[in-house]
């Protein structure tokens, strides 16, 4: 097996994670460019209508995977800032911090295309049940946590912090899962769980489905272009990261 | 017990400490998340007296009528097991419909009539084609479709 031969640990180190990560862009940036290209073209002009609510309900196929990959995104984070914390490794809090605006980015996409359809289904932008409330309570984790890391000087300490910030607040991924079955919420409760057949035509499932992995490879791309920010922001101190950032200036200009 | 471990297992140990603490909080507010009572709750006399709340539930096939101003309409609210009559004057959601859910706010009348000030349409989780939508229609003509989240299930 070629791949057993391969010294994985050698990537954890940013020196060999830079250009790894920007060769390995382009194909995740093309892969989602493509899957959400397609995925949208089903949406739009494959799927059928809705028999209740006629075209308003297209607005799934961009926030379903929306709020989907803000809660999946917010797991991954905190699992990469615990994995910091337990193995006091760098390159884990850098990941945490490449992911977060990204996840924050999704939350927010969520709630507004979520307003932007409950005004014509329900007859209100936002109510207070506990669905909304709860991803919206994911927006500010999210926020905090960036806020935290910016707001503290020494990137030692701002990384543990904000690292444990991203930990107490994943209590709420499972409280917005399960929000709908726990109690009684305006929102509808899941059409598409692993435990049930889905509640959905299949075209309209499998619009959803492109565009979530669409959504996970652009998430790929952008977390490790972020990643590459990052490295070099945080190296620029060494040899290594003066000649790279010198060179990205050279290349830019 | 190797530092790194210790310290994976203190991570681990905070964050069990964390989820029961937040299912103590939740189990606690349980009663204030609810964002609407349903017509079983309103028939026990669980819901506020003296400030308004929400009712949820189907709008029962057939209730639905309006007065001659064509602003004030009547409906039944139900969850398959008791009824709550509603009246409400305004402008209804284009996805009220008899036979689906809605969620009223409003107060209790002392006749046990439900006086909304707003009314919602609560959709549902199944997302279908308008000719499946027939053809399932035809096929339970009686049986009323409807979301799992609305009526309360014969146990």
């Amino acid at each position: 097996m070629a791949l057993a031969q391969i010294n994985w640990f050698k990537y954890s180190s940013p020196q060999a994670f830079y250009p790894l990560a920007g060769r390995m862009i382009p194909w995740f940036a093309t892969i989602a460019a493509l899957l959400i290209g397609v995925g949208l073209y089903i949406g739009f002009f494959v799927a059928p209508t809705d028999f209740q609510q006629g075209q308003s309900y297209r607005i799934i196929f961009v926030h379903v995977p929306a709020a989907w990959m803000s809660m999946f995104l917010y797991v991954v984070m905190a699992i990469w800032a615990g994995l910091g914390l337990g193995l006091n490794a760098r390159p884990s809090f850098m990941m945490a911090q490449a992911i977060a605006p990204t996840g924050a980015l999704f939350t927010f996409l969520a709630l507004f295309t979520g307003a932007m359809w409950g005004k014509p289904t329900w007859g209100a932008w936002w109510v207070w049940d506990a669905r909304l409330t709860s991803e919206l309570i994911l927006l500010f984790l999210y926020a905090g946590v960036m806020l935290l890391r910016t707001s503290i000087d020494d990137p030692r300490r701002a990384d543990r912090a904000s690292a444990v910030f991203a930990l107490v607040g994943v209590v709420n991924v499972p409280i917005i899962y399960f929000s709908v079955r726990w109690w009684n919420t305006l929102h509808q409760g899941a059409s598409v769980s692993m435990t049930a057949a889905p509640k959905m035509a299949a075209t309209m499932l499998t619009a959803m489905l492109v565009m979530t992995l669409g959504f996970w490879m652009y998430s790929i791309a952008v977390t490790l272009a972020r990643m590459r920010c990052v490295i070099l922001e945080r190296e620029r101190r060494s040899s290594w990261g003066m000649h790279h950032s010198h060179r990205e200036a050279v290349e830019v200009h | 017990m190797k530092p790194r471990q210790k310290r994976f297992v203190l991570i681990g140990l905070g964050l069990v400490a964390l989820a029961v603490a937040a299912a103590l909080v939740l189990n606690a507010f349980q009663s204030n998340l609810v964002f609407f009572f349903t017509p079983t709750q309103v028939a026990n006399g669980e819901v506020p007296h003296s400030r308004s709340f929400r009712i949820g539930g189907m709008v029962e096939t057939g209730s639905l009528t309006r007065e001659g101003d064509g602003l004030t309409v009547h409906f039944i609210v139900t969850d398959m097991a008791k009824r709550v009559p509603v009246t409400f004057k305004g402008i209804l959601p284009d996805l009220f419909k008899e036979g689906k859910g809605a969620v009223a706010q409003g107060q209790l009348g002392a006749d046990g009539t439900f006086l909304a000030s707003e009314v919602l349409a609560k959709h549902d989780e199944n997302y279908m084609p308008p000719e499946a939508a027939e053809a399932l229609a035809r096929a339970k003509a009686a049986g009323a479709q409807s979301s799992n989240t609305l009526v309360i299930k014969p146990q």
